[in-house]
């Protein structure tokens, strides 16, 4: 009996032998590796190809464009521009790159490699999802949806290898902030033309062993659906200040995966935090837990062509009875603020003067004068995509509506294709939607509901709107520019072609190594200013 | 047994192309397309994305120029990795899912065998109920309950093994390999206790034990040969599952397998690589069937001319 014993104490001495083990962020210091969580594989890693916040992770690291997104927010840093000049009517920009930017492969970054990049990206065989981020550019629309041919007349050209000036169609206050979006990144241009051609879509130069970045990093390991490795890169123009030597992104589409990675010491960043548990952690990791705000907005798209949604009584009866204070702080809980306005108000920026209130008793009335009832309003439906805290709000605004309006919706979940292809057909009468601006300006929200554009989708049309969007595109003055929004905002929530819900938070788990790390409503952290510390 | 061979492998055929049929009408008839997104494209870069991947031709022409591609071989570019083809995605993931799927058959076999020849000898006793009782409980539980709480026990509080990964870390194959062998295993318990209980009450296994043989030899050489049968003809179809079924520990322990892929095609509509991973399931699926055919005719004498389990 007694060998048994010895067994038994062998194998629990191993085990637990196992469980001192350093993990992968213990370690992590010393190396500085620094291990991420990045929600879904990235589709590519080609900045005129991919669309999403994933693969923007990472060609942060990759690549570089004329400017670099501020982590402190603010105005951009500068990039592989290192200086620019803007003309008085603000349409025409100089653009001086540095003499000390490089490719990976050694090759100096010019303004030629720009004019190339964007040719591509506006090439329409491309089919680049990203290209109108380029509109603004003189001609670049004409060009991208083929009623130009020729690239010379669009407004971007090399003065000499090293000065690239960039024609405008208005004075556009958030150009150079756009320049730091990945859709604007150079690209290298022999490496593109080796593995196919300007319009090649997928084509292999993305590839580990392929891949020539002017960025931070450099691609070091691909594995599909588990890892991407990026380390330092020694031709950066400013590698001097690059601390980490390596990042880690891992492709985590369940969040639940992510939550015990994180717990378990596997990574540095847990891209995010199950809904239930934010509460809990709040309490528990007061210093990991990070709540920041962020520029998206959480909305209900209303399709005003149909009825009794085409009565503008209906829409504002609809927004009055709903308590945003209650949802954000009974229902979704994670540090989001109740919605009074479409745009996501920046108290150093643009501050819309517009309010969102609660008050059933005018909704009821307007409900009435409307001609409506709890006896004959229509059978309406509420459309969302399959997910659990979007169930969790519905709910709590169905039971608002029946409460004060007395009227019945039903809740409709279906896949995100499905719910996609409805919205975009009209086939709605309430959906659920949210907007995270791509570049940090009024306009990435406000110029989505001008009539006919394609993410407006709920059929509302307003002409003094649309001349006041315009018009701030053609204003020359942040002060006049933001009194436009401002008009246009008043518009949109007097009509309610949408009805705001509450304005998003970004909520996510940070090692307390990690320095650097600037809270920021983008939500860009660019990598060279990030160390690991204890 | 040739015979058997070539008459199983010539009905796969109509099978696979039913499959790629059904699957191209199934797959182009859901509503949403793959380049529908949140942010809307404008109809004219639409336009060229569709004339990138050859949708803008009427459906039968697309079904024509697939089906020739299979035949060659060539199962397209993926619509949601533009840089990737669907065999290279396939081929990425597959000997990755392939091996959790052996391991775990593995795990099952040993595991389950075993207990159900221990719990087989000793009928009605303590030896008996306890296997089969948490072999009930391993086929009740899920896996999407006994993945998450062993790496909660195994990985969080206790920190003894990785809860993600696949051949990174040390011991990052375990809790997955447990996790989906488990129900596998709980199912060869109660099969072999089974089969065992059968064949011991036999009389070649009384003339066996009255030759004086030792019990080991009896229960080893005479009695499990015979009782192993019901497992045998339950692989088949069991590794066919557990490559089907993979998914949901792939996705618990984030293993870069087939079964991944698979599901993210059907929601990102991602056409070509549904097609590909269907085509490629249906045909280890029929092979495996195949194979546990040919096994239990090796097995057992009276299924060799010829015939078959079914």
């Amino acid at each position: 009996m007694k060998y048994k014993n010895i067994l038994f104490f062998l194998i629990i001495n191993i085990l637990i032998g196992c469980s001192v083990a350093v993990t992968p962020v213990d370690k992590a210091i010393e190396d500085q590796i620094l291990y991420l969580g990045n929600g879904t594989e990235p589709q590519d890693l080609d900045p005129h190809i991919v669309t999403g916040v994933p693969e923007h992770n990472i060609i942060i690291s990759l690549l570089e464009g004329l400017t670099i997104s501020n982590p402190n927010g603010g105005d951009p840093l500068p990039g592989t521009a290192e200086s620019w000049e803007i003309s008085t009517d603000g349409r025409v920009f100089i653009f001086n790159i540095r003499n000390e930017a490089l490719w990976s492969n050694g090759d100096n970054v010019t303004a030629h490699d720009f004019v190339y990049s964007w040719k591509r990206i506006l090439t329409p065989l491309l089919g680049a999802q990203y290209a109108d981020m380029l509109y603004v550019i003189k001609n670049a629309e004409n060009f991208n949806k083929g009623n130009l041919t020729d690239f010379s007349k669009v407004g971007v050209k090399a003065i000499d290898s090293k000065t690239l000036r960039v024609e405008l169609n208005n004075s556009t206050p958030y150009f150079l902030k756009l320049l730091s979006h990945y859709s604007t990144y150079p690209v290298h241009k022999d490496t593109i033309e080796k593995f196919g051609k300007i319009d090649t879509r997928g084509s292999k130069w993305t590839r580990q062993e392929n891949f020539v970045g002017n960025g931070a990093f450099i691609l070091k390991d691909w594995k599909l659906n588990k890892l991407i490795v990026v380390k330092k890169s020694s031709t950066y123009w400013n590698s001097k200040i690059v601390s980490l030597n390596e990042i880690h992104f891992f492709p985590i589409e369940d969040v639940s995966r992510e939550d015990r990675m994180y717990r378990s010491g596997y990574l540095h960043l847990a891209y995010s935090v199950p809904q239930e548990k934010i509460q809990n952690y709040k309490l528990k990791y007061p210093n990991e837990i990070h709540i920041d705000p962020y520029f998206g907005t959480y909305y209900y798209r209303i399709n005003t062509r149909k009825e009794p949604f085409n009565d503008l009584r209906v829409r504002q009866a609809l927004s009055l009875s709903i308590n945003r204070n209650d949802i954000v702080q009974k229902v979704v809980k994670g540090g989001q603020l109740a919605a009074f306005s479409f745009t996501p108000p920046n108290k150093s920026g643009y501050y819309p003067n517009t309010k969102l209130v609660f008050n059933p008793t005018k909704a009821a009335s307007l409900l009435k004068e409307a001609g409506y009832d709890q006896n004959n309003f229509p059978k309406v439906e509420f459309l969302y995509n399959t997910s659990e805290g979007h169930q969790k709000v519905a709910q709590a605004i169905q039971q608002m509506w029946k409460v004060n309006l007395g009227i019945d919706v039903e809740l409709i979940n279906v896949d995100w294709k499905v719910y996609l292809s409805r919205e975009q057909t009209g086939d709605f009468f309430i959906s659920r939607a949210g907007w995270i601006g791509d570049y940090p300006d009024p306009n990435s929200f406000l110029d989505m509901m001008v009539s006919g554009r394609g993410n407006n989708k709920t059929g509302w049309s307003n002409l003094i709107y649309d001349n006041l969007i315009r018009e701030a595109a053609s204003s020359q003055t942040y002060e006049e520019r933001n009194s436009f929004f401002n008009t246009a905002e008043q518009i949109l929530i007097e009509e309610l072609p949408i009805i705001p819900i509450y304005t998003y938070t970004r909520v996510y788990m940070l090692h307390p190594d990690v320095k650097g790390w600037s809270p920021n409503v983008l939500d860009t952290h660019p990598y060279q200013f990030i160390r690991l510390e204890r | 047994m040739l015979n058997l061979i070539g008459k199983r492998l010539l009905t796969a055929i109509p099978v696979l192309f039913t499959v790629i049929t059904i699957t191209f009408l199934m797959v182009h008839s859901a509503p949403g397309g793959p380049f529908d997104a949140d942010r809307v494209v404008s109809p004219e870069i639409l336009l060229k994305l569709n004339e990138n991947y050859n949708l803008d031709a009427p459906l039968w022409d697309q079904y024509l120029s697939y089906l020739g591609g299979v035949f060659v071989g060539d199962f397209g570019p993926s619509f949601r990795y533009p840089g990737r083809s669907v065999t290279e995605l396939i081929f990425t993931g597959l000997p990755i899912t392939f091996e959790l799927a052996i391991y775990s058959i593995i795990f099952a076999l040993v595991v389950g065998v075993f207990s159900g020849v221990v719990a087989s000898l000793k009928p009605n006793t303590w030896i008996d109920y306890l296997p089969m009782s948490v072999s009930m409980a391993g086929i009740c539980i899920p896996s999407i309950i006994l993945g998450p709480s062993l790496s909660l026990i195994f990985g969080i509080w206790l920190g003894w093994l990785p809860v993600s990964g696949w051949g990174d870390l040390p011991g990052d194959k375990i809790l997955p390999v447990i996790t989906l062998g488990t129900a596998y295993a709980a199912y060869c318990a109660r099969l072999t206790r089974g089969g065992m209980l059968e064949i011991l009450g036999q009389d070649y296994i009384r003339t066996a034990r009255a030759k004086g043989l030792s019990e080991t030899r009896v229960v080893v050489v005479h009695a499990l040969r015979g009782g192993l049968i019901p497992v045998i003809a339950f692989l088949g179809p069991a590794v066919a599952g557990l490559l089907a079924g993979s998914f949901v520990v792939e996705t618990i322990f984030g293993i870069p397998g087939l079964g991944r892929f698979y599901v993210q095609a059907a929601f990102n509509r991602d056409y070509t690589m549904i097609l590909g991973t269907s085509i490629f399931f249906s045909i280890l699926i029929v092979l495996f069937n195949l194979i546990a055919d040919l096994t239990a005719a090796a097995l057992n004498p009276k299924l060799r001319d010829g015939g078959s389990s079914e």
